[in-house]
């Protein structure tokens, strides 16, 4: 049948393959702007000790609750008197740790029961894969909620609990794309030639693995943000004196009418991070790994 | 049909097993001892030794928890420490407000996030198209709380039009006040919900379209209409319904964080309270309520699922 | 057969008039890489109850010609010219939307290639029948039901009233084809499009399917235009041939014309392509070469590059398309011109 499609692929030039990441996520304008607020977000992590900025706990009673332009205080007040401003860069370095790190303990575990899982399967796949069925029956939130129950709240526990939560999430993305790698012709060859189980695992499935893993843990980012920024919003996750955004969200709360700036623009930071950090996922999406589209 | 039903039936005993060990250990887990645990700080060492006695603690775990499912079964989740009252009947009473909730949310997110999916890839690459799919990625951006808290800064505080909390006004209230009541928090629940089902609709159709089957039904003189709402439709619901299991666990769970920016006295507010407070039964009752009846919603969406896509059925 | 389902016959103005008549009909396609041509001025006319072959590899634009004449071109397709007269019809390329859904199914229908993927999966056979007669015939849903059945039954399928309860994936291929031409011929059309209706099926399911499509022809009188890349196909089926390459129409003529003496080039590769019995033990011959990207023909003729017969004059400017002297045939060749350019 000569449809539009088999007319296409004659006639329409195939994009080159060499084609660095850059250029094809350059190309995308929207995901350019999501790794603009990504690079946003970890400056103000990082630049924080660096910056002068005032002493995000220093309070002043004297000037509490003080809105957006107030001489000294560019950003406003809290109700305890404390320069949003720095709070906002100090809180966002909480908030950004906590999420990257649960995101890496979550991709770690989540690879290796993966690639065990897919690679070995039998009984080993049978015992992951139902344990991962049982972490899945949880509705999402509520197992974080259990986790944090058993451990009690804190940021540490909090950081701990979505991590576990999110385990289920790389371990299925990996499964999948062992299950079709370990039948892959260098796999076989690797085999043939007497490569041993760790060598063929870490070095060709995973490697092989990678981009689909670097989108997947991009787009992970996002939910692990919001998912850590609500625990802390719930009074479960980091304690005081320390606060991330979700806190100070929480504790602004309670003066909405009178200093709306005070929750909004935490929940501002945050939503514009993790805006960013799903623009570039998609974007890499389209570029390393098209077949991961919803 | 009848096959595949067992065979999924048969599926969900070792999930609901492995659900019930974990809630069980969640005790034993804990840092302390369980029964101190159960009784609260309040207790005395006459009542935490005669519990112990109760719950067997000194016997092997298997045997405490033989005994431990064998009350869940009967009913009796213990009392909770903080209320002094058995646990079932007040996670019930809590329950039912997190399903209207979530309800709700699930409504707005099938209505909104579906048919604007659908319209979307109607109108692929229109202003609308983009417009929609823009909207989409913000929405998965909002975190629930904020969401919220922009809700009540905008139509509680601003237009005040609508109310910031509860369930009914103080004075009580009848079902349009509830309805009242439940608009923003469950649009806030079901926002992002709706954002990624308007996602996958949109996709699942746009790929549908290009199937040889829909160039049938245009070379038989169907309507445009009747092609996407029908031919096209039903084929891309089974991706659809899918993803719509995954979002009732993701609003059930969610709920918690909604209720707590709209003081919706539902079941996720009270798991929180109990939390903080170490009430352990609360919470373990809380936990088996929400992820049983999570367990009995997939496995009716995967009999719907069953029901829309008849290589399933008759196979 | 029962005369309802027949089109009401419009007395014929001109014994001769044809039921339908393309003239200089031109499909683009926009790509990423320019605009590409993949119908370039084609000229087709059939005759009431006529098998109309049109052959050619795949590329030449066959099928892209068929779809065009259905109103069926998708974005970034689109007809740029040409006319197309049905029946009484001045030119469907003018219809609306809507008035092309009413012809389309009702009175011209298709079969395609691939019955695999052209029945919906999730709809029973007999609703996906009753909903073009639903449509055009304006029947209750129960009658249309008790039809679908009945045709069913006519394009021989077995126990066709617990087959229509059935859904495709429950049919084998040939079965599925069978319910393809059930649909196509509800509304008794009079002009049925047969995009290589039998290219997907075994070889010996085929040779049913081309003796129910004989079968239901002749018993409605409905034309067939047969898109094939199967010469043998056309030699059992079709009275009139045209041979298309690269968007245009290389050679029209009778089936006997045409296997007996092909006069282009291109033709006698794709007849010599074809295994015979009296070149048995000869080895096939293949046309050299493929077909050319559409969006770098070459200058003048566009099978010059594959050609043996290629000369000077071929480099130089593309060949019409004209009626050889004393006879209703066609060629589209330098060698066979009058005045080749020089």
């Amino acid at each position: 049948m000569t449809t539009v499609s088999s007319l296409d692929s004659g006639a329409v030039a195939p994009v080159s393959a060499r084609e660095s990441l850059f250029a094809r996520l350059k190309k995308n304008r929207l995901s350019l702007f999501g790794g603009v607020l990504v690079l946003l977000a970890v400056f103000m992590a990082i630049s924080a000790p660096f910056l002068p900025l005032q002493d995000p706990d220093a309070v002043d009673a004297s000037s509490r609750l003080a809105p957006i332009g107030a001489p000294g205080h560019l950003l406003g007040t809290d109700e305890l008197g404390r320069d949003i401003l720095s709070r906002m860069f100090w809180g966002g370095r909480i908030t950004l740790l906590v999420s990257i790190a649960a995101t890496l303990i979550a991709m770690i575990a989540g690879t290796f029961l993966g690639l065990v899982s897919g690679y070995f399967l039998g009984w080993t796949d049978t015992v992951i894969s139902r344990g991962i069925d049982v972490l899945m029956a949880f509705p999402y939130f509520l197992l974080a909620l259990t986790v944090i129950a058993i451990l009690g709240p804190g940021l540490l526990n909090g950081m701990l609990a979505i991590a576990l939560v999110n385990v289920p999430f790389f371990a299925r993305i990996i499964r999948g794309s062992t299950l079709s790698l370990r039948e892959a012709d260098y796999v076989l060859a690797a085999k043939g030639m007497g490569a041993g189980h760790s060598r063929i695992l870490f070095r060709h499935i995973l490697l092989n693995s990678l981009p689909t893993l670097v989108v997947a843990t991009t787009i992970n980012l996002g939910f692990m943000i919001t998912a850590a920024a609500a625990l802390s919003f719930l009074g479960l996750g980091v304690q005081p004196p320390t606060s991330d955004w979700g806190t100070m969200l929480a504790s602004g709360r309670q003066y909405l009418s009178s200093a709306p700036h005070t929750s909004y623009l935490p929940g501002l930071a945050i939503f514009l991070t993790v805006l960013g950090f799903n623009l570039l996922g998609d974007g890499l999406r389209d570029a390393l790994d098209p077949r991961m589209r919803d | 049909m009848r096959n595949y039903l067992l065979k999924r039936l048969a599926q969900t005993i070792p999930v609901l097993f492995g659900i019930s060990i974990l809630v069980f250990s969640m005790l034993h887990l804990a840092p302390g001892d369980p029964a101190d645990l159960l009784l609260g700080p309040d207790a005395t060492p006459e009542a935490v030794e005669d519990l112990r006695e109760d719950m067997g603690l000194n016997r092997p775990l298997i045997v405490q928890y033989g005994a431990w499912a064998g009350r869940i079964v009967q009913g009796d989740f213990g009392r909770s420490v903080v209320l002094n009252r058995a646990v079932l009947p007040e996670v019930m009473k809590r329950f039912k407000n997190t399903l209207i909730l979530t309800a709700g949310a699930l409504a707005f997110a099938v209505v909104f996030g579906i048919g604007i999916g659908i319209l979307a890839a109607k109108f692929h690459q229109t202003v609308f198209d983009s417009a929609a799919m823009l909207v989409a990625l913000a929405g998965i951006s909002m975190p629930t709380f904020f969401t919220g808290i922009a809700a009540i800064l905008i139509f509680a505080m601003g237009f005040q039009v609508l109310p910031s909390s509860g369930m009914y006004p103080a004075r009580g209230g009848d079902f349009f006040d509830l309805m009242r009541h439940l608009l923003m928090p469950a649009v806030t629940l079901g926002a992002v919900s709706a954002a990624i089902l308007a996602r996958i609709t949109r996709s699942a159709m746009l790929e549908v379209i290009q199937q040889d089957f829909i160039r049938t039904a245009r070379a038989k003189g169907v309507s445009e209409d009747k092609v996407v709402w029908i031919h096209a439709l039903r084929n891309a619901s089974i991706t659809i319904v899918t993803v719509l299991g995954m979002q009732i666990g993701y609003l059930l769970g969610g709920s918690v964080i909604t209720e707590a920016v709209f003081s919706w006295p539902g079941l996720g507010q009270m798991m929180v309270r109990a939390i903080q407070a170490r009430d352990y039964p609360t919470v373990q009752g809380g936990v088996l309520i929400i992820a049983m009846s999570f367990v009995f919603i997939n496995l009716a969406v995967d009999l719907i699922y069953a029901w829309l896509d008849p290589r399933i059925r008759y196979s | 057969m029962d005369t309802l389902m027949h089109a009401p016959k419009t007395a014929a103005k001109n014994a001769n008039a044809p039921l339908l008549e393309v003239s200089n009909l031109s499909t683009e396609f926009a790509t990423y890489a320019g605009t590409l041509s993949a119908v370039d001025g084609v000229s087709l006319s059939l005759q009431p109850g006529e098998v109309f072959g049109i052959v050619g590899e795949s590329g030449s634009g066959k099928s892209v010609t068929a779809l065009s004449i259905m109103g069926l071109i998708k974005k970034p397709g689109r007809v740029t010219g040409g006319t197309v007269r049905f029946k009484d019809e001045a030119n469907l390329l003018d219809k609306t939307p809507a008035e092309m859904r009413k012809i389309r199914g009702g009175q011209i229908s298709m079969i395609f290639q691939e019955p695999m993927t052209s029945l919906n999966p999730v709809f029973r056979i007999g609703w996906q029948i009753a909903e073009v007669l639903q449509i055009h015939r304006e029947m209750t849903r129960t009658e249309a039901w008790e039809r679908a059945i009945h045709l069913l039954d006519r394009v021989g399928i077995a126990s066709p009233a617990k087959r229509a309860r059935e859904f495709p994936h429950q049919l084998s291929g040939g079965m599925r084809q069978r319910v393809m031409i059930a649909m196509a011929m509800a509304c008794a059309p009079s002009l049925l499009f047969a995009d290589e209706p039998t290219t997907a099926l075994d070889v010996t399911v085929q040779a049913q399917i081309l003796d129910l499509m004989v079968q239901l022809k002749e018993e409605d009188g409905a034309a067939v235009m047969l898109i094939t890349h199967d010469m043998g196909v056309i030699a059992e089926m079709a009275q009139k041939v045209a041979v298309m390459y690269a968007g245009v129409v290389m050679e029209e003529a009778t089936v006997e014309e045409l296997f007996d003496s092909p006069l282009h080039p291109y033709t006698q590769g794709l007849l010599d392509s074809i295994p015979r019995k009296k070149s048995r033990g000869q080895s096939l011959k293949a046309i050299p070469g493929i077909v050319p990207n559409l969006l770098h023909l070459p200058t003048g003729c566009r099978f010059r590059d594959r050609c043996a017969a290629a000369h000077s004059a071929c480099a130089l400017a593309d060949p019409p398309l004209q009626t050889m002297p004393n006879s209703t045939r066609k060629v589209r060749c330098w060698l066979h011109h009058p005045e080749p350019p020089k």
